[in-house]
This record gives structure tokens, C-alpha cells and sequence, in this order.
């Protein structure tokens, strides 16, 4: 395992005091707002099933656990959030800590902060709107805001419709477009998309500007609403700033069926894969079964905005000890 | 077969791509939110010396290459192989052109060169850091110069041509700097 063995920080001070004035900003901005700040538990009974993503488990033994109960560390505060909206919380945010396991690298680490907040009533379009007045808000200067689907972002950057290319046509695109080495590459449809988004259209986006990338295909719902129609599109979307990634939001799917079937099918293909299924959040469950609130509900690293507003390249610069240094 | 997962990537890592033993120089992650995580590389593929670039599927399995690195002793060259010895076992090795390369204008008998080997191989000589040669011819000289401003070529024992100042003769010892070709010092016989 590579450790670094200086003891000191890998973030100036500069950049601490300039995280403390976000998280003020913040504050300030949902307070204002009239969204109520909460904290939900980090360790659940119950895990993220998502196949692209990766919990950290542990282990409570004590009172009512003699033998030990396993528990996952968050991957997004996404359950409990939903939990407290059931229950009427109405509008909330969150600031905390998530976890993904084996995600390092420059724009990765094991251990991030989240800003995560629902509002009851809006679509995912509305809150797109909220999300760009919200960091224009908590940045130097007013940035313009462009919005395409991801439909029109396949078209302008590659040529091609991403709702009907089959496989190898994705395939060709990639090799036509220089990526280095993808010709042996196995990959599943989404797979393709997601090379083709992440090394391909990405950089590009949000330069100079705030983009939003919206009404994903349908087989990348995650927990977003399926708008049916042809072809049917999920309602989520994403925020690009200077190429990166920096929040990803849904207009929130509010049907227990329908979600206990994507819980199911993420199981299946973990065991497909060769991992192990992990157990869904009942809880959620139940409560979406009692009635969620319409509502849409966005996540936002914020570690990563705060790269993009200072104009860092290395996560490590503006968290306090990097990965190595944890 | 020795296999290394992405999560095992690092600069350094010897892989075989294409059926050939390559290094690792860079290693990438690149992952969206919610999709497929990558890696992409950067590796040098150790025969040719050529860099590629090629993108994995983060979590994949790729053939390690059995590649090491030894220090071993020139012996001579017989005009078509170059033999080295590994100053431990006594085991030699051949070395073809390829593998010897650039190197073979500074190699003198009895010095220790890194050889990388390849199943045993070798595919790369890289010659000591400093080498003491003698010179072989260059041009008398002006007597009493000893500024060295601008020099003048000397050819070497091993027929490597080397700028060296005004005041180094025929005859005489000089130690280079082999990976930038430079005149370092004149020098005693060790």
C-alpha cells in the first residue's frame, strides 16, 4: 500500500478556509431557502444495491448484537433522506460524508462529502434551475447555463442517437474517435455509453459554463422516474463544470413496486457478475409503499465543485488529508 | 499464468499486452457517478520501446510479464551476441542488437550494466550511469587550455564520440555521463 509519510496536510490552509467559507454558503443559501438541514445515519442495516457502485461494510457487536450485525457504510444519504420525506419531513439538505469502495484517482476518493437536497413538488427540470442558482450563488461570479439532453450532447460531440446505436456501432465510434486500445474491449451497451460519455464528451462540457445533461436512456434509471414515451427516457440529470462531473439528480421514482424490482434486478446482476447480493433497504421500501411526496432530489460533491471553483485538478488539494494521508 | 487485476495498476508494473512485455507509466481512473469504471494507461512496451495507451475495464485481469531487473557484468561480443555474466551465479546471458541497442557504444568489458530479462532474456542493457573510457583519437590541441570552451570531438575505446575539452589528449582516461553523452572529468585507471 503506498502512504505518504508526511504527517501534514494536503490542503493549504488557503483552501480549508475557502471549504469553511462554502460549507458557510451553504448554510446560508438553504437556510434562506427554507430547506431544513438534517443528518441520517452513516452505518445502515441495509446497503446500496447499485452494481457500479461499491459499499464499505462493518461490523457493530454489543447489546442486541451478541454475534455481530453488518453494517454499510453510505454510498449517498439517498435512503434515509427518502425516509424522512415519507414521514412529511418536506424540503431537506444534507452535508456528509459518503463512501465508495475501490473509486481513487484524481477525481476520487474512498471518502467524500455530499451535499444532498430534495424538494417536494419540483421535477427535475425545476430543480436543474435550483441547482445553477444554487452555485452561482456560492461562487465568485455568475456562471451562463447550458442544457442538453443526452440525446443532443451524443449528436453534437459524436453523431450518433445513444437511445438506438446497437453495440457495435458504439464500438466503432470509440475506435473511430482514437480512444486507445478499446478494440478488445467487453463491454455491456451501457458500458459503451458510459466510455463514450466519460472519455469522450465530458471534458468538454461546462467550459466556462454551468451544463446540464438530462433525460438519461431509461436502462440508466437508477431511482429516477421512467418518463414512458419513444424512447422512454429516464428523468435524471447531471451537472458538468470544466469537464467534471459534480452532481447528479432525479426526479424521484416514488413507486415501491417498481422500486423493489430495480433493488432486485441490481442483486441479479451482482450475482451475474460473480459478487455477492446485498440486502435492500426495506425501510425505504415500506415508506415509499406509504406515499413519497412528488418530488426531485439532487446530489452534489462537493468536494469536487470545490475543485472546479479553485481551480484544482487533485481531489487531495482541497480535502484536508487525502486518501494517503487518511 | 501470474495475472494483475486493474486495482494492482501502477507505474512500474510489468504487464504483457499484444504478446509483448510492457511497463506501466501512468494509470487513470475514470468513473462515472452511476456507470463503468475504467482505467486508462499509459504502458511502454519494453521491446520496442514504443508508447501506448490503452483503456480496461476497471476490475479486469491482465498476464503479468516475467520481467526483472539485474545488475550483470559485459563479457565481450562475439559480432553477433553480446554475453553478460550475473556476478552472483555465474550465469551468462546473450544479448541480441536489439536488446543492446544504444548502449553498445559504452560498453567495456568487465563493467556492470542493469539488464532487464525477460523469461530469462535479455530485452533492455542500459549501461552504467558513468563510464571511465579511454580516448581513442581527437585532435592535439591547444597546450594550456583549460577553459574547455567549446571543446572539440574526441572518439572512445568503445567508438563513442564525445565532446571533450581542448586539453584532453590521445591516450587519456575520461569518464562520461552515458545518458547524456557528456564529458564529466579526465580519470585515473581504477
Amino acid at each position: 500500500m503506498t502512504r505518504n509519510d508526511d504527517w501534514r496536510p494536503s490542503a493549504s490552509f488557503a483552501m480549508l478556509r475557502r471549504r469553511a467559507k462554502l460549507l458557510r454558503d451553504i448554510r446560508d443559501y438553504f437556510w434562506q431557502a427554507g430547506v431544513l438541514e438534517v443528518e441520517t445515519p452513516v452505518c445502515s442495516r441495509f446497503a446500496n444495491t447499485d452494481p457500479a457502485i461499491d459499499c464499505f461494510s462493518t461490523n457493530y457487536t454489543g447489546p442486541e448484537a451478541a454475534q455481530g450485525l453488518a453494517l454499510y457504510l453510505q454510498t449517498s444519504p439517498e435512503f434515509p433522506m427518502k425516509r424522512l420525506l415519507c414521514a412529511g419531513s418536506g424540503p431537506i439538505y444534507q452535508i456528509c460524508k459518503a463512501f465508495r469502495d475501490g473509486e481513487l484517482g484524481g477525481r476520487h476518493n474512498p471518502e467524500f462529502t455530499l451535499l444532498e437536497w430534495y424538494r417536494p413538488e419540483y421535477d427535475h427540470l425545476r430543480l436543474m434551475n435550483e441547482v445553477a442558482d444554487f452555485v452561482n450563488a456560492v461562487s465568485d461570479r455568475a456562471l451562463p447555463v447550458e442544457k442538453l439532453t443526452y440525446r443532443e450532447a451524443f449528436q453534437q460531440f459524436l453523431q450518433i442517437d445513444p437511445h438506438i446505436v446497437d453495440i457495435e456501432q458504439l464500438r466503432a465510434c470509440a475506435i473511430e474517435n482514437k480512444l486507445p486500445g478499446v478494440e478488445d474491449l467487453v463491454l455491456d451497451r451501457d458500458g459503451w455509453l458510459d466510455l463514450l460519455l466519460s472519455h469522450l464528451i465530458e471534458p468538454h462540457l461546462g467550459e466556462q459554463k454551468m451544463t446540464f445533461l438530462y433525460d438519461y436512456p431509461a436502462s440508466q434509471a437508477a431511482l429516477a422516474k421512467v418518463r414512458q414515451q419513444s424512447p422512454a427516457v429516464a428523468e435524471r440529470f447531471e451537472l458538468y463544470m470544466s469537464g467534471v462531473e459534480i452532481a447528479n439528480g432525479f426526479h424521484e421514482l416514488d413507486d415501491a413496486e417498481e422500486q423493489k424490482r430495480r433493488f432486485t434486478e441490481d442483486n441479479q446482476r451482482r450475482l451475474e457478475a460473480g459478487r455477492s447480493s446485498l440486502p435492500m433497504d426495506e425501510w425505504l421500501l415500506k415508506g415509499l409503499s406509504e406515499g413519497l411526496p412528488h418530488c426531485s432530489g439532487v446530489a452534489l460533491g462537493l468536494d469536487r465543485l470545490l475543485m472546479v471553483l479553485s481551480g484544482c485538478d487533485k481531489i487531495e488539494d482541497v480535502i484536508s488529508f487525502g486518501f494517503f494521508r487518511a | 499464468m501470474a495475472s494483475y487485476s486493474t486495482n494492482e495498476f501502477k507505474g512500474g508494473l510489468k504487464i504483457m499486452m499484444d504478446g509483448d512485455p510492457c511497463s506501466i507509466i501512468e494509470n487513470e481512473f475514470v468513473k462515472p457517478g452511476k456507470g463503468q469504471a475504467f482505467n486508462r494507461v499509459k504502458i511502454r512496451n519494453l521491446k520496442t520501446g514504443r508508447v501506448l495507451e490503452k483503456t480496461f475495464k476497471s476490475g479486469e485481469s491482465v498476464e503479468a510479464a516475467d520481467v526483472h531487473e539485474t545488475d550483470m557484468q559485459y563479457l565481450y561480443n562475439d559480432g553477433e551476441f553480446w554475453y553478460f555474466m550475473d556476478p552472483d551465479s555465474f550465469e551468462q546471458v546473450s544479448a541480441d542488437q536489439a536488446a543492446v541497442s544504444d548502449a553498445t557504444k559504452w560498453l567495456k568489458e568487465q563493467d556492470l550494466c542493469q539488464v532487464t530479462l525477460w523469461n530469462g532474456s535479455p530485452i533492455i542493457v542500459e549501461p552504467p550511469k558513468f563510464v571511465v573510457l579511454s580516448v581513442a583519437d581527437t585532435d592535439p590541441g591547444l597546450k594550456g587550455d583549460t577553459s574547455g570552451s567549446g571543446g572539440k570531438p574526441a572518439t572512445l575505446e568503445t567508438g563513442a564520440v564525445v565532446r571533450v575539452p581542448l586539453f584532453v589528449q590521445i591516450d587519456e582516461l575520461i569518464k562520461v555521463d552515458t545518458r547524456s553523452g557528456e564529458y564529466v572529468s579526465r580519470a585515473k585507471e581504477d
